[in-house]
């Protein structure tokens, strides 16, 4: 077993509203490898944002509350320490990028000196020396001209400009860890592109690992090592990359996958259809949150919540029809599903 | 499909704003958002419009409906050239042509109860009694498959994909011909995504719809399009059969714009062509080819000479000096 850099341990992190607390993750346990790339995938309401705030204790100030679990970053817990010890560990040791670039930068400050003040403050580098890295890091994201660039402020630049330089912000003090929230969502395709390729160059070059968030399985499929399937705050799947496309073991996973109109193939039918929408967090079904939308819902996932199940391989699933060829004795075991997937087709689920 | 005469025409069209500056709001220049763009729509067709931000397939969206004027050509709805007609015609254009737009939050005025907004077209240009509105609103929605006891709601109280859904049974409140559908499920999520898609399958189906489905998600527009048009910069750069256009890129900008999709499927490996650079202003683009700044096969004879679109082919058409 590799290190861990990271090891997130029955997460629950709620909000206080008037009717108590919403939990927006829901004993999520999540682990990153040293070096890995680990993608939290799911949709809107899932608590992908949730788990990544609560790993930098930023949802402290986003009005969360982490009710119970840990957060261990090399064997540290996080989630324990205090807001001045976070300081010297968040944007130093572990680092993020957000979805919107231009919200993510300091207006009225030139981009050169925003990366200068993260590599003063941390670093604790003269002026002229953290001026010249900031120059340096500008050029090694790819940035033109860094010169005349570092001079430049947000709102001379693009989009992808300015999603390069949070990167560069990011990673000027040479992170263990980066934590990305959707970083590409909010751009062009090509620019997508340009933005991935240079997070898996970077990842190596530094050294680091990455937990990436998305909501687009094709980017997931890109960069991941590992995809950690999320459905109303809690994790239903997890796997390495092939695992989850290949063999899909989770309904949800599955009708995911099928949902999404292919590049090649078959096109113009019927598409297949998850039935009804995402509950709101306040509202979390009973027993297995998926199961008002599962084709294959029964009795037992009406009143029992499915664990989460490892298979000898390491993919997870929490699923009551889901067997993972162990012997583990389960209320009303129910018939067995087989999910047979071809490469570049949509997975089928078939009752046997 | 080929031999279905064309239900909108559009011929060397532009949409040209202009940069204003000083006390005297002098106009210094002008962002050419959509310039000299030709293509038709056929009746019963999906016309797939693909397109980075800022390329111009939203004015463009805009001038068809003539909820903006068009700089300059000519557009044909019908046969009719929707320039020249009067208001009193333009308002019976209107019913046949409607729009679906992206945000169904910023598209639904929060105020109003989710009956009365998919009613308001019916009042406007119907002469109905209250009784007949309602018995079409409760119609409409069961067509989109809306709960009809949720009439006296408001848009707050839904989800997206059923905002989204409402905002579809108003544009097909008056039956129109023509359904314009600016990234209309852009915003929603994936599993949502699917059901809305099959909706606007099924109504066109249904309803004999044509559709002009701008999207930047290639996968949707490609599920959903009998012919895409690729634009960037405010020029149309392809138009082919979608079948050919996923097969077969001519132009260099529509094979790098495919080769970026990241797909769904980890076990396939694909060439992958990474752009150098940004999406130049549409305010002072390139001289020649507007994508010579960023095309890897650019010659010489791109900087200096516009490539027309030019027909190579059944359905197709690409402006590009040295099609792929």
């Amino acid at each position: 077993m590799a290190e861990k850099i990271l090891e997130i341990r029955n997460l629950t992190t709620g909000f206080l509203t008037d009717n108590g607390l919403v939990k927006a993750t829901d004993r999520v346990t999540l682990n990153l490898e040293k070096g890995q790339t680990l993608c939290v995938v799911g949709e809107s309401g899932s608590g992908k944002s949730v788990t990544a705030l609560s790993v930098m204790r930023l949802i402290d100030y986003a009005g969360g509350i982490i009710e119970d679990g840990q957060v261990l970053f090399n064997g540290q817990d996080l989630v324990t320490k205090r807001q001045n010890e976070m300081l010297k560990i968040r944007g130093n040791r572990i680092t993020m990028i957000f979805q919107d670039p231009m919200s993510a930068l300091n207006p009225v400050f030139t981009v050169g000196e925003q990366i200068a003040e993260t590599l003063r403050t941390h670093k604790k580098l003269p002026e002229k020396e953290a001026w010249r890295q900031s120059v340096d890091m500008l050029r090694k994201v790819g940035i033109p001209s860094p010169e005349i660039r570092a001079k430049q402020y947000p709102f001379e630049m693009s989009g992808g400009m300015c999603q390069r330089v949070v990167i560069a912000m990011a990673l000027a003090c040479n992170p263990e860890l980066l934590i990305a929230d959707e970083p590409t969502t909010a751009l062009d395709v090509t620019v997508q592109a340009q933005i991935l390729e240079l997070l898996s160059q970077l990842k190596t070059e530094f050294r680091m690992s990455m937990l990436l968030i998305t909501h687009d399985m094709g980017v997931a499929a890109e960069v991941a090592d590992r995809i950690a399937v999320m459905y109303a705050g809690a994790v239903v799947e997890e796997g390495t990359v092939s695992e989850i496309f290949n063999r899909p073991r989770h309904p949800y996973t599955i009708g995911l996958l099928r949902s999404i109109p292919g590049l090649e193939g078959e096109r113009g039918g019927e598409l297949y259809t998850i039935k009804g929408s995402i509950p709101p967090l306040s509202k979390v079904p009973s027993g297995c949150r998926f199961h008002p939308r599962c084709p294959y819902a029964m009795d037992v996932c009406r009143t029992n919540e499915p664990p989460l199940r490892e298979s000898v391989s390491g993919h997870k699933a929490a699923c009551w029809l889901d067997d993972t060829g162990e012997d583990d004795p389960r209320p009303g075991k129910p018939n067995r599903v087989e999910t047979k997937v071809t490469i570049g087709s949509r997975p089928e689920v078939t009752h046997s | 499909m080929s031999q279905q005469p064309y239900l909108l025409e559009v011929n060397h069209v532009k949409k040209y704003f202009p940069i204003k500056t000083g006390l005297f709001n002098r106009v210094v220049g002008q962002v050419k958002a959509v310039d000299d763009v030709s293509f038709g729509i056929r009746a019963g067709e999906t016309f797939g419009l693909v397109g980075e931000s800022g390329c111009g397939k939203s004015t463009l969206a805009r001038v068809l409906l003539k909820l903006k004027s068009a700089t300059g050509g000519e557009i044909k709805f019908g046969g009719q050239d929707i320039a020249r007609v009067g208001t009193g015609e333009l308002r019976r254009l209107r019913q046949e042509m409607q729009i679906i737009f992206q945000d169904p939050y910023g598209s639904l005025n929060p105020r109003f109860l989710v009956k009365d907004i998919i009613g308001e077209p019916l009042r406007v240009h119907r002469r109905m009694s209250a009784k007949e509105v309602e018995d079409r609103v409760v119609e409409l929605m069961e067509l989109v498959g809306l709960d009809i006891t949720r009439r006296n709601r408001y848009p707050h109280e839904f989800s997206g994909g059923q905002r989204q859904r409402i905002g579809i049974a108003r544009a097909i409140a008056l039956n129109p011909k023509f359904i314009v559908a600016d990234e209309a499920v852009s915003a929603l999520d994936v599993s949502v995504q699917s059901q809305v898609l099959n909706l606007m399958m099924k109504l066109q189906k249904d309803l004999g719809l044509t559709y002009l489905f701008i999207a930047h998600g290639l996968n949707v527009v490609r599920h959903i399009s009998d012919r895409i048009g690729v634009m960037y910069l405010g020029k149309m750069v392809e138009v082919a059969r979608t079948d050919d256009l996923f097969a077969s890129p001519m132009h260099p900008y529509t094979k790098v714009l495919l080769s970026a999709i990241p797909q769904a499927s980890p076990n396939r490996t694909k060439e992958r062509i990474i752009l150098q650079g940004d999406v130049p202003s549409p305010a002072n683009p390139p001289s020649g080819c507007r994508f010579h700044t960023r095309c890897p096969f650019a010659q010489e004879r791109c900087r200096v000479e516009e490539p027309k679109l030019e027909t190579l082919g059944p359905d197709r058409q690409v402006a590009c000096h040295f099609p792929l």
